[in-house]
């Protein structure tokens, strides 16, 4: 089997098993729409008004943290004994990107209906709406890509749920900081040009932490 | 004493540093007044911190090529190092800050921010480090990781200051230090205060290295 072929197999592994065990979706589904509501509650019950800054900010904080929940289990769920079978089928390379793949996909829904329930119940102030989407679903991608490779490091050690975020949070530092402006630029309707040196840097931090992941990965993998 | 040249230069160095440093003439300038002297002592360790996890990563990269113990001694003693010096970097340029800004944390810099996020980079390291029992675990999956945190590190410290606002010289279309008070008086002892504290960097490094071999073949010999 060639690369592109083993990707294409375990990525539809992964969306096969979502889909029988559709818990997991549900539950990051409704930890979004609980979140949301938690941040609405405690807004309103305090001031009531949320300021545009506050709602881009507290946006990005959930979609960060609803990344950091469902990309975490990508390695953990699957048991010793599957990941060995994978290490006698396919290649290192196929197994991260492919991850990478279905995490993307994954957090391509989750924003999508992030911002829907977010907008729905806070409301959405954002004046070019389809930049603010085009942002939306890049920071999905990004957040898939470096927090795959974070997951596979803290699923190999002994307490993988407090080491997911240290380990984690201050390496999507700048990519967080790359889109909370291009979404700023967004909600204050400035014209796309505007935002082209942002974009640039998104896709560019994207780029190589893709590209360091594939390249380490196979060390990463039989340990 | 000729395999401890380099200690010499880094005594003398140093010496040299502290006293042209303070004793030295400095351009009078506004706002900086005297502090300009604290670039003889900020700036060096930012630079010092940088070399000590670059080593770090191409020691971990020689592991990985080449799984020894003693590649890992290396590269987690450099990484300790680096983080002293970024400490260090940090102190001096709060009191700085605080003399010049205003301020001992100024939130608008992006630079401070980097410095203060890639120290906590290196400390989530240390915690990965410590939640291994076994050895070559512990050192192949840290090694990976201190890969991945390093190329994340470089747009954090390097790229991102550049493209946003900064209070820094150099940064955020602030001219860089050499066109406007970096005289030539200055240059005599900055240089040199540079080499002084990269070879400090090194020898503590050194010196750690060292305890801690020592330490892994006592284990090995009792056990």
């Amino acid at each position: 089997m060639n690369l592109i072929q083993e990707i294409k197999f375990l990525v539809a592994k992964d969306l096969l098993l979502e889909l029988r065990q559709r818990y997991a979706l549900h539950g990051m589904m409704l930890y979004i729409v609980s979140t949301v509501f938690v941040c609405y509650m405690s807004f309103r019950f305090s001031n009531g008004e949320i300021h545009p800054i506050t709602w881009n900010t507290l946006f990005w904080i959930i979609m960060l943290f609803t990344a950091v929940n469902a990309i975490a289990k990508s390695f953990v769920q699957e048991g010793k004994g599957r990941l060995l079978y994978y290490y006698t089928l396919v290649s290192p390379q196929a197994v991260i990107v492919s991850k990478i793949l279905y995490n993307a996909l994954l957090m391509l829904v989750l924003s999508i209906v992030g911002l829907s329930v977010y907008s729905l119940i806070i409301g959405n102030p954002v004046q070019d709406m389809t930049l603010f989407v085009l942002n939306v679903l890049l920071g999905g991608i990004g957040f898939s890509s470096s927090f795959t490779m974070i997951s596979a490091i803290a699923s190999k050690a002994n307490n993988g749920g407090t080491l997911m975020a240290i380990l984690g949070f201050p390496v999507i530092l700048p990519m967080l900081i790359m889109l909370i402006k291009i979404s700023k630029n967004a909600m204050d309707g400035l014209a796309l040009s505007n935002s082209y040196d942002e974009l640039i840097t998104l896709a560019a931090i994207n780029m190589i932490v893709v590209t360091i992941s594939y390249l380490l990965f196979p060390y990463l993998w039989r340990t | 004493m000729k395999k401890h040249w380099w200690k010499v230069l880094c005594v003398g160095c140093l010496f040299y540093t502290i006293i042209g440093g303070f004793l030295g003439t400095v351009p009078r300038l506004d706002i900086l007044n005297e502090t300009i002297r604290n670039l003889y002592f900020h700036v060096p360790m930012w630079f010092c911190m940088t070399v000590m996890f670059t080593v770090s990563m191409v020691y971990a990269i020689k592991y990985l090529n080449n799984p020894l113990s003693k590649y890992d001694i290396v590269a987690a003693e450099f990484a300790n190092t680096g983080i002293l010096f970024g400490i260090l970097g940090i102190i001096t340029g709060m009191i700085w800050a605080k003399f010049t800004w205003g301020d001992y944390w100024v939130k608008e810099d992006y630079k401070l921010n980097g410095a203060a996020i890639s120290l906590l980079i290196y400390l989530a390291y240390m915690v990965l480090r410590s939640s291994f029992d076994d050895e070559q675990q512990r050192a192949k999956i840290s090694a990976v990781y201190n890969i991945f945190a390093f190329s994340a590190m470089i747009p954090l410290i390097f790229i991102l200051p550049r493209l946003t606002d900064s209070l820094h010289p150099g940064n955020g279309g602030n001219p860089g230090f050499n066109s406007y008070d970096l005289d030539n008086n200055m240059r005599m002892v900055f240089y040199p205060a540079v080499i002084g504290w990269i070879l400090l960097g090194v020898w503590i490094a050194n010196l750690r290295v060292r305890t801690r071999t020592i330490e892994e073949n006592q284990e090995n010999l009792n056990a």
